[in-house]
């Protein structure tokens, strides 16, 4: 179904005009229906299935360098004009003369989707939780829970402004998390794995939910054997897809506009300098179809792009959305975002990873004598102002002798993000991405992140043993 | 009787044969401000509505439940999702432990958490705090190089619950906060620091506390070395205590425990922690901003005890993990927002203050580190094997008093170890939004990984 039939063009031009009226320079309505849908099971019961719908506009008035926004369920021309209104009180000088609202002609986008998954048999849904369950249980004896979980969106929007644009997108997402937990002589330990597109739910084909539950019940026996990690300064070596979230956290959030424009990023003033090693190059692209972050156009209708944000080492630009763009009289990059109608939007990812190399993985730990091998890291945080970071590692090994050795216990590892990046000193052919969810000032929102093997130095292992 | 709850209770009235059905409805209005150069940066104001359903059926084999929320009171709204949690029951696995709550006979608190002044304060008004915030910390100290952002929020909750298992509960709930992020720089490197003042409405906050906090945060981490590793006593500021407590309180949660996921399970009785510690669950405590007169099932909350003295003494529960359990609920049903379900957690935590100011307690430890924040707390925690390494930053203390600022730093134990190694609790007592209030806590046996 298009996104135009979510509210009739008249209606949104009279809100546009009657937004700018007390003098806006700038208006914008966001409309939005959401549908989700989520289950879990848990100890081969399936608990309870959830559904929920959401539908709403966000209006927001921009004048000069403030931003006054309302939000409203009450899609009537009432509820919106009285949304209107609210978000046009920052508009105090009043009376600017009306503005003329020219729409360009639609522009409507779908993700690829063959299956809606609110179409989907929900008898289905169930039957692949269960085969998840199976399959982790199968692994092995010691495994002892199985948590399987589902969750789709689909996301229909339109927005418009008063620059013009017009445009919608309906976006599609589904993902299946598998937990798992095994028991031995020395304990708990843990074990997880997602499958995530930005696909119909033909993407949750059985292959990939077996693949999903045997690695994350693997994880967990292998975790099983785990000793206390070191602590201290280490090589650590990041395994393809594993760790691109460490970019995303500690380099890509310094990259956002608004933290350039407060001065609030070690990156400010720094385009065109050297920033990383030779072998960074790194790209946010929300054009990458089928990723957790892709998007056809972001949530101010602007089409989503591929932005190299360093290459070969240098900074060459930041991720924009409509606000900060506009204060440096350039266009947006196609990263303004927002969890929902009822949020603003503001500079986001997409998918954002790090280009391969040449070497083999293989190479790379055969080279490396004493160090940290990662198969996965957790989530992580970052204190802008510093570059500081700090990432759970939930799934690594000791290397010993260019040889991957012993499984280690979960612990964390902190490190610079600008320092880091300095100090990649290898980076492997076997690109991979893996999905996320990014928060920032309380939105979440899905994105991509992505690298090939890789060497880290500088970075600090949080361990307890000596 | 509140409308929300005439409301819910004519959803209730659609009942089909034996089937029970939930309702939980929910009333909000919000202002966000945030100030920058003087001026507003944005300002958002709005309301939303929300429902959320669950209906059960029960047959000899067990019951089952399915659910659906909307984020809208409108009658279409409410029956499409009436139609959805019917049609979603049919595919849950039927479970004789599953049930909806039942009056209990336990009395609600009275308690008064709303301020009118969240309504009688203009927004004009409103807007100066953010702004007059931002100024102030900005002329606090010249190595204030940006105020990031400064804000004013404020909420006016109001919800119901009602079922057709006769539950019928009425919550409210104001909160106001100014929140403050600066940045300072001594040249060579910049620190960030955050302070906050919360109360129930807009004259109940500090601006000054939210200042003082952010500034002396900023400051004092400028020079911040990264210290040789170590093992020792760390102590912990309020805001690191409260954050600490809240992972303990989900080790607590009888569902965690049911369902093999905590390291607490099995050892009602035993000495978890040092005879300082005394860690209870208190909604009815009005002090507390996570305070409420009913839990997410609508049943009254009350205080559990979980560990006294060092003696665990209990879990929390709703009425699920209860009867999984064998006990009946504690009144501890959370419920993260309408599209989330009931399940068991800790509300309104509080650590029993100790004697000593936090002063005190650096004079009496010694030689440590002082930890201001912790960092990927949900990354290096795991609540089921206990294991415990996070990033920190804080300054060092040296011959009871503070010296060097550090960062880039992790410290590492187990949570089971760390509350054996209590050697201090402040009598400092903080109340913070959240799950849990803070105050100064030294723990012993800390690894602290630097360089």
């Amino acid at each position: 179904m298009t996104t135009a039939t979510l509210i009739d063009q008249n209606l949104v031009e009279k809100v546009l005009t009657a937004a700018t009226a007390r003098g806006g320079d700038f208006a914008e309505i966001f409309v939005e229906d959401r549908q989700a849908n989520s289950a879990t099971l848990d100890q081969r019961r399936i608990e309870e299935l959830t559904s929920g719908r959401e539908r709403g506009a966000g209006i927001r008035v921009v004048i000069g360098e403030t931003t006054g926004f309302a939000h409203t369920a009450d899609l009537s021309e009432r509820g919106l004009l009285k949304a209107a209104e609210a978000a046009a009180a920052v508009a105090r000088s009043g009376g600017g003369g009306t503005k003329t609202v020219a729409l360009e002609s639609y522009r409507d986008n779908t993700t690829r989707a063959t299956e809606l998954p609110h179409d989907v048999d929900k008898a289905r849904k169930v039957e692949l939780m269960l085969l998840a369950d199976d399959v982790a249980r199968s692994q092995g004896s010691a495994i002892s829970q199985v948590q399987v979980g589902l969750g789709d969106t689909s996301r229909r929007f339109l927005v418009a402004n008063t620059d013009g644009v017009f445009a919608g997108d309906h976006q599609v997402r589904t993902r299946f998390n598998v937990q798992t937990v095994a028991v031995g002589d020395t304990g708990m330990q843990t074990g997880y794995r997602p499958v995530a597109a930005t696909r119909g739910f033909e993407w949750m084909t059985p292959e990939r939910i077996s693949e999903a539950a045997s690695k994350a019940a693997q994880q967990a026996l292998t975790k099983l054997a785990s000793r206390p990690a070191p602590s201290g300064d280490l090589p650590v070596v990041l395994a393809g897809g594993s760790g691109g979230i460490l970019f995303h956290e500690a380099c890509g959030h310094g990259l956002e506009s608004d933290a350039i424009l407060k001065q609030a990023s070690v990156y400010a003033g720094m385009v065109g300098e050297k920033v990383a090693s030779d072998l960074v190059t790194l790209i946010d692209d929300g054009t990458m179809v089928d990723e957790w972050g892709y998007l056809a156009i972001d949530d101010e209708g602007r089409p989503s792009a591929r932005n190299v944000l360093i290459e070969n080492g240098v900074l060459t630009d930041y991720m924009w959305d409509y606000m900060r763009a506009r204060k440096e009289g350039r266009v947006s990059s196609g990263n303004g975002r927002r969890q929902t109608y009822a949020h603003l939007p503001m500079v986001r990812m997409t998918n954002t990873y790090l280009m391969a190399g040449t070497q083999t993985p293989e190479e790379i730990i055969a080279s490396t004598s004493y160090g940290v091998y990662v198969a996965q890291l957790g989530g992580g945080q970052v204190n802008p102002t510093t570059g500081d970071f700090v990432f759970g590692m939930t799934e690594a090994y000791l290397i010993e002798n260019g040889e991957i050795t012993t499984p280690l216990r979960e612990c964390n590892l902190i490190g610079n993000g600008p320092a880091v990046l300095k100090r990649v000193d290898a980076v492997a052919n076997d690109f991979s991405t893996a999905p996320g969810t990014c928060g920032k000032d309380g939105q979440q929102v899905p994105v991509g992140t992505g690298q090939a093997t890789m060497r880290l130095t500088g970075v600090t292992i949080g361990g307890t043993a000596a | 009787m509140s409308e929300l709850l005439q409301l819910a209770q004519k959803i209730l009235e659609q009942r089909v044969g034996s089937e029970h059905i939930e309702v939980f409805v929910s009333r909000s209005t919000e202002n966000d401000v945030r100030a920058y150069q003087g001026d507003i940066e944005d300002l958002t104001t709005a309301s939303s509505d929300g429902v959320g359903i669950r209906v059960l059926t029960d047959s000899a084999s067990g019951a089952r439940v399915g659910s659906a929320w909307a984020g809208s009171l409108d009658e279409t709204a409410i029956s499409e999702a009436l139609r959805e949690a019917r049609d979603n029951v049919r595919f849950a696995t039927e479970d004789e432990f599953v049930a909806f709550a039942q009056p209990d006979g336990v009395t609600a608190p009275q308690l008064n958490l709303t301020s009118p002044d969240v309504d009688s304060v203009s927004l004009d008004e409103k807007v100066a705090l953010a702004i007059e915030l931002e100024r102030a910390v900005r002329d606090s100290d010249p190595r204030i190089r940006q105020v990031d952002s400064a804000s004013y929020s404020d909420y006016a909750v109001a919800g119901a619950i009602a079922s057709t298992t006769g539950i019928a509960a009425t919550y409210a709930r104001t909160m106001a906060y100014l929140s403050v992020e600066a940045i300072a720089t001594n040249g060579e490197e910049d620190q960030s620091g955050w302070g906050l003042s919360a109360g129930r409405g807009p004259r109940d906050i500090d601006l000054d506390r939210a200042r003082r906090d952010a500034v002396q945060r900023c400051t004092r981490m400028l020079g911040a070395i990264k210290p040789t590793t170590r093992k020792g006593i760390a102590v912990f500021d309020a805001r690191a205590t409260a954050t600490l407590l809240s992972i303990i309180g989900g080790a607590l949660s009888g569902e965690a425990v049911v369902r093999g996921r905590s390291f607490f399970a099995g050892r009602i009785g035993e000495m978890v922690a040092s005879p300082r510690f005394t860690l209870i669950d208190d909604p009815t405590d009005p002090r507390h901003f996570a305070a409420s007169p009913f839990d997410g099932e609508g049943l009254a909350t009350r205080r559990n005890a979980l560990i006294e003295n060092g003696l665990l003494r209990g879990f929390v529960y709703d009425t699920v993990s209860g009867r999984r359990a064998g006990v009946a609920s504690t009144g501890s049903a959370q419920r993260g927002g309408i599209a989330g379900s009931p399940s068991a957690g800790v509300r309104a935590l509080q650590l029993q203050p100790g004697t000593l100011t936090q002063e005190e307690v650096f004079r009496e430890i010694g030689d440590g580190f002082f930890i201001e924040s912790l960092i990927g707390v949900h990354s290096g925690v795991n609540p089921i094997s206990g294991d415990f390494s996070v990033g920190a930053t804080g300054l060092l203390i040296r011959d009871g008093q503070l010296a060097e600022p550090i960062r880039e730093v992790t410290v590492a134990s187990s949570l089971q170890r760390m509350l054996l190694d209590v050697v201090a609790i402040g009598s400092d007592q903080e109340w913070l939004p959240g799950t849990a209030a803070g105050q100064t806590l030294a723990i012993d046996g800390i690894s602290l990984s630097g360089s």
